[in-house]
C-alpha cells in the first residue's frame, strides 16, 4: 500500500477515530461535522449496507471537493429509499433521472458546469449493481471510453435487492435470488466469472479504478480523496453487504464485508490507467465457510445436504483472488504499531 | 405556493419519517468491569488509570491511581499483578504489561515530586494503626484522606513491615520505598517507631482512640521438627530476610540449602546467592505445577542459578548434609513418603515453611475471633469487637503486600462508616468484560514491551534491580495496548458505522448518544464496538 505508516494508537489504523489521533488522520466519517450527505428518516431497510457506503464515499468526496459536488443516481435501492415523494435524505446537490442512463446524465451534468463556468464543481454518477454492472452498462463503457470528468460509483450488493432480490450481472456463484433457486443439482447462481466491472473499466484505460468496502473505512475514503485528485472518467466500486438479499443479520453488515475481504473472494486493490497498483493485503486470512455460513444465500451448501463440492470451488475463486492480486504479499504489522520504531 | 410545473408539493426533509419506529431491540451503552479492575487486590480502577496514561497524562494517571493505591511505584516493583494475568489481550497476543506502566507513573511521580492529595477536613476522631506495613500505611493514607486523625505504631525501627523486612532490596530499592512512605506520613500521620503493643485494650483506651487499625502482619516463622545435630547451622527465613533488610546478614556459608516452597523460599535462596553462595538449593515436597510461589519468581531464581529439589522433604540434618526423603504424589496431589532418601551437602539450612500473626495484643480482647493464627473480619474488616478493624497477613488472605493494601483501604472505609454510624454500602460489581464481549479486528497488533532485566552476571553478586523500568515511549505504547474493555474510549466507531446518522457524538470527553427517534436497532453499532461497552436489549412493546 501506498498509505504512510500511521503510529500506533490502540485502534488509530482500524476503527472509525480514536481521541488520540490528530485531525488529519482522522476519518470524515469520525468528524461530527460531516456533511451526513444522506441524513436519518430514510427508508434503508436495517442495517443496509448501501445507505451506509453512500454516505461514506460522498461525505469523503463532500470534503475533498470542499463541498462542491452534484451527484447523479440511477434508479435503484438507494434512490428509492431516499427520495420517496416528497421526501428526501439528500443534503448535497443530487439528481435523478433513469434507470440505465445515469453515467450519461452526469456526463451531461459535468459538461454544462463546465459550460456554466463552474468547472471546478464536481460530479459524481452512482448507481447500484443493476444500474452500472446491467441496465447502465453501455452508457458506463461510453463515459469511461470519452473520458469524461466523472467518478462513477457502483455500491455492489450483489443482486437487484427493491424489487426483490432478482439477479444481476454481479451476483456470485451459487448465491440464492428469487431468480436462481436453490434447487437442482447445480442450485443458485451459475458458476462463472459474472461481469468483473472494475476490470472491464480498467480495460478501458481510465486514470483511476478502485475497489472497497464498507469495512475498511479509512481505505475506502482514501480512495475517494485520490479519486478526486484526477480528471477523467474514474471508477469506484464499492461492496455494500444486504441484509435483506443476502440473507445476513443486519447487524453483521460490515463483519459480512470484512469476510469478503478477508477470505479473498473480494479483492481490495486501486488501479491507475489500467494497471494496478496497490492492494490491500489480508490480515487474519478466513476460509469461505465464514463468510458463506452467515448468509441465508448460502444456506443451502450447509446443513443436513451440505455441498462441501460447491463451497471447495468458491473457496478456488478466493484462492484465484489472492493469487492473482497478491492478497497475501505480506501484512505489513509494523504499520500498525508505527512512529515508535520509525 | 410557487412550484415548478407538475410538482404540487414542496421538498420535504426526511427527518419527518421517524424511523425509530421500525425498532424492536435498542441499543445502550454499559460500563463493563475489566478484568484487570476485578482481579486487583488493591482495588485498583487499573483500566481508569491506563486510559489517562494512553494519552501521555501521567499524572492524571497517577492522580487516578492513587486514588485507591498510594504505592505506585512500590506495586509497580514487587506486585504479583494478577490484572495481567487475567487481561483479555493476553488471548490476542499478550497481556498489557500493566505492573510496568505503574511502575513507571510511581517512578515518574517521586522523580517529579507530585504529592498526594491533601488530607481532609479533620474529624477530629483519632485512629489506632498498630503495625507500618502496606496495610497499616494504606489505612492510615486512607484515613487522612478522610479527615480522620492517625497514630500509627510499629515496633521496628522504620516504616515499611515485610517491604522492608521481608522483600529484598533488589526487588524493591529501599529509596523507592522510604520516598512513598515518607508522602503517606507527610499527609499529617504521627508516627511512634520501636513501640510494641503488648495489649491493644489498654492502648486503646490510654489514648482514647475512637478505631483501631490492627496490621501487624505474620511475623512469625512456622517451624517443624527437624533432628539435627549440634553441628549444623539452622535459621527460618524471616528472622534472616529481617536481618538481611537491617544491613546484618548471617552468615550461611557457601552451599545454603532452603525449604519451602514459597514466595520467600525463593527470595531467600536468591539473597543467598547474592551474599556469595554459590549453591542455593530449594527443597519443596511436591512439584512446579503445585509449587505456592509465583510463576515469575521461579523463572527469575531459576535463571539466575537456583536450583530446586523437587519432591523432597527434609528429614533430619547429619553435620553438614542434609538427609532428604523423596515424595511422590498421590491422586489428589498431596505428597506421600517413598522410604528412600537421599543426601545434600549443606553450610546451612533456611526454613521457609510459612509465617503466623502473632496476636497476642489480643489475650485481652476476648471478643475477637481467632481462627487458624488470622483474625476473622466482616466485608468492613471490622472484627467482632466493635471499632476494632483488622487487615493484611493479620485476617484470612492471599498474604501478599498488594492483598493488605487493599485491606487498608477497605478498612478506612469500614472505619469511616463506623464512626459515622452508618452501614458501608457494598459497592455493585458489573458484569466483568470478557473477551467474547470485544471485537479484537480494531485493535493494532502490538506486542508487549518487555521490562529490561538486569544482566545475569551482575545480579547474583549484587543487591541492585533486577528488573528495570519503561522509558517513556515504551510505557506510552504499552499503555496503548490496553483494550480499555467493556469502558467505552470514544474511538467512534458506533458514530461512524451507522446506516442512520443515529448517533450523536458531542465531542471529546463529552460521549455519544442514540437518537432513538431514527435508530433502527440494526445492532451494527454494538457488533462493531471493539471494547464491549454496548449491547441490544429488547424494545419494551
Amino acid at each position: 500500500m501506498s498509505t504512510e505508516p500511521v503510529r500506533f494508537y490502540q485502534v488509530g489504523s482500524f476503527a472509525v477515530g480514536n481521541r488520540l489521533l490528530e485531525d488529519r488522520d482522522r476519518t470524515v466519517q469520525s468528524e461530527p461535522r460531516r456533511s451526513n450527505s444522506l441524513d436519518s428518516g430514510h427508508r434503508a431497510c436495517q442495517g443496509c449496507g448501501e445507505a451506509l457506503g453512500a454516505r461514506y464515499a460522498l461525505d469523503a468526496a463532500m470534503r475533498a471537493t470542499g463541498g462542491r459536488l452534484v451527484a447523479v443516481n440511477a434508479t435503484g435501492c438507494l434512490e428509492v429509499f431516499s427520495t420517496p415523494y416528497p421526501e428526501s435524505s439528500w443534503r448535497i446537490a443530487w439528481l435523478h433521472s433513469l434507470f440505465g442512463n445515469a453515467p450519461a446524465v452526469a456526463t451531461g451534468v459535468a459538461a454544462a458546469l463546465r459550460v456554466l463556468g463552474k468547472g471546478d464543481t464536481r460530479v459524481i454518477g452512482q448507481a447500484g449493481d443493476g444500474g452500472a454492472v446491467d441496465i447502465g452498462f453501455g452508457c458506463l463503457s461510453g463515459m469511461f471510453e470519452r473520458n469524461d470528468d466523472v467518478l462513477f460509483i457502483c455500491y455492489d450488493n450483489e443482486a437487484y435487492m427493491n424489487t426483490g432480490v432478482q439477479r444481476s450481472g454481479a451476483t456470485p456463484p451459487a448465491a440464492r435470488t428469487a431468480t436462481t433457486e436453490a434447487v437442482g443439482r447445480d442450485p443458485g447462481n451459475v458458476f462463472g466469472q459474472g461481469k468483473d466491472l472494475p476490470r472491464i473499466a480498467m480495460a478501458h484505460g481510465v486514470p483511476y479504478v478502485a475497489t472497497a468496502t464498507v469495512a475498511d473505512l479509512h481505505d475506502l475514503e482514501r480512495k475517494v480523496e485520490r479519486a478526486m485528485e484526477f480528471d477523467g472518467a474514474r471508477y469506484l466500486h464499492l461492496l455494500v453487504p444486504c441484509p435483506l438479499g443476502w440473507g445476513s443479520a443486519p447487524s453483521d453488515t460490515i463483519r459480512v464485508a470484512r469476510l469478503a475481504q478477508e477470505t479473498g473472494l473480494f479483492p481490495v486493490y486501486e488501479a491507475a490507467f489500467g494497471e494496478v497498483t496497490a492492494v490491500s493485503p489480508i490480515r487474519r486470512r478466513m476460509p469461505v465457510e465464514a463468510y458463506l455460513s452467515l448468509q441465508g444465500r448460502y444456506a443451502h451448501l450447509f446443513g443436513e445436504h451440505p455441498r462441501p463440492d460447491v463451497i471447495a470451488r468458491i473457496q478456488a475463486m478466493a484462492d484465484d483472488n489472492i493469487e492473482r492480486y497478491g492478497l497475501l504479499s505480506g501484512y505489513d504489522y509494523g504499520a500498525d504499531r508505527g512512529g515508535d520504531e520509525n | 405556493m410557487d412550484l415548478p410545473f407538475a410538482i404540487t408539493l414542496d421538498v420535504g426533509s426526511s427527518h419527518a419519517n421517524h424511523t425509530g419506529s421500525w425498532r424492536v431491540n435498542r441499543p445502550i451503552y454499559v460500563d463493563r468491569l475489566p478484568p484487570c479492575n476485578d482481579t486487583c487486590p488493591a482495588g485498583e480502577n487499573v483500566q481508569q488509570w491506563l486510559y489517562q496514561a494512553e494519552s501521555g497524562g501521567y499524572e492524571r494517571a497517577w492522580r487516578q491511581l492513587v486514588e485507591d493505591n498510594p504505592f505506585p511505584a512500590v506495586m509497580g516493583r514487587v506486585c504479583y499483578h494478577p490484572c495481567e494475568t487475567a487481561c483479555n489481550r493476553a488471548q490476542l497476543d499478550e497481556a498489557v504489561g500493566i505492573n510496568a506502566v505503574e511502575r513507571f507513573l510511581g517512578d515518574l511521580a517521586i522523580e517529579q515530586g507530585w504529592a498526594l492529595p491533601p488530607p481532609g477536613p479533620e474529624s477530629g476522631k483519632r485512629i489506632l494503626v498498630v503495625g507500618g506495613g502496606p496495610a497499616g500505611l494504606s489505612a492510615a493514607y486512607h484515613l487522612r484522606r478522610l479527615g480522620h486523625g492517625v497514630r500509627l505504631v510499629d515496633s521496628a525501627p522504620a516504616l515499611g513491615g515485610m517491604m522492608r523486612y521481608g522483600i529484598p532490596a533488589y526487588r524493591l530499592p529501599r529509596t523507592v520505598l522510604d520516598a512513598e512512605v515518607a508522602r503517606i506520613v507527610g499527609l499529617g500521620v504521627e508516627v511512634e517507631l520501636e513501640h510494641t503493643v503488648r495489649d491493644v485494650e489498654q492502648e486503646r483506651a490510654a489514648g482514647s482512640f475512637d478505631a483501631v487499625f490492627l496490621g501487624v502482619g505474620a511475623q512469625l516463622a512456622q517451624r517443624v521438627d527437624i533432628p539435627s545435630g549440634d553441628s549444623s547451622r539452622m535459621l527460618d527465613a524471616i528472622s534472616f530476610l529481617h536481618r538481611v533488610g537491617e544491613g546484618d546478614p548471617p552468615l550461611l556459608g557457601r552451599r545454603v540449602a532452603v525449604y519451602g516452597g514459597g514466595d520467600t523460599a525463593l527470595d531467600t535462596a536468591r539473597t543467598a546467592r547474592r551474599l556469595g553462595a554459590t549453591e542455593a538449593v530449594v527443597i519443596y515436597r511436591r512439584n512446579r505445577e503445585h509449587m505456592p510461589a509465583h510463576e515469575d519468581e521461579v523463572e527469575e531464581a531459576l535463571a539466575e542459578g537456583v536450583t530446586v529439589r523437587w519432591l523432597s522433604t527434609v528429614s533430619r540434618l547429619d553435620g553438614d548434609r542434609v538427609v532428604l526423603e523423596k515424595m511422590r504424589l498421590d491422586d489428589r496431589g498431596f505428597p506421600e513418603g517413598t522410604g528412600e532418601f537421599e543426601e545434600l551437602g549443606a553450610d546451612s539450612l533456611v526454613l521457609a515453611l510459612g509465617q503466623t500473626a502473632d496476636l497476642s495484643l489480643l489475650d485481652r480482647a476476648p471478643g475477637v475471633d481467632v481462627e487458624e493464627g488470622v483474625v476473622r473480619v466482616l466485608p468492613t474488616m471490622m472484627t467482632d469487637e466493635r471499632g476494632l478493624f483488622a487487615g493484611g497477613d493479620t485476617v484470612p488472605s492471599p498474604r501478599t503486600a498488594t492483598a493488605a493494601i487493599g485491606h487498608g483501604r477497605q478498612a478506612a472505609a469500614g472505619i469511616h462508616a463506623f464512626l459515622a454510624g452508618t452501614e458501608l454500602a457494598e459497592p455493585e460489581r458489573g458484569v466483568v468484560a470478557s473477551f467474547e464481549h470485544l471485537n479484537t479486528w480494531y485493535y493494532a497488533d502490538a506486542p508487549r514491551t518487555k521490562r529490561p532485566e538486569l544482566e545475569q552476571a551482575r545480579r547474583q553478586t549484587t543487591f541492585d534491580e533486577v528488573i528495570g523500568g519503561l522509558t517513556e515511549e515504551n510505557a506510552l505504547f504499552e499503555a496503548r495496548r490496553c483494550l480499555s474493555c467493556g469502558n467505552c474510549f470514544e474511538c467512534d466507531n458506533c458514530f461512524g458505522v451507522c446506516p442512520d446518522n443515529a448517533v450523536l457524538k458531542f465531542g471529546l470527553g463529552r460521549s455519544y448518544e442514540i437518537d432513538y427517534d431514527y435508530c433502527k436497532g440494526c445492532g451494527i453499532c454494538v457488533q462493531e464496538c471493539p471494547c464491549g461497552a454496548m449491547v441490544m436489549i429488547p424494545e419494551e412493546l
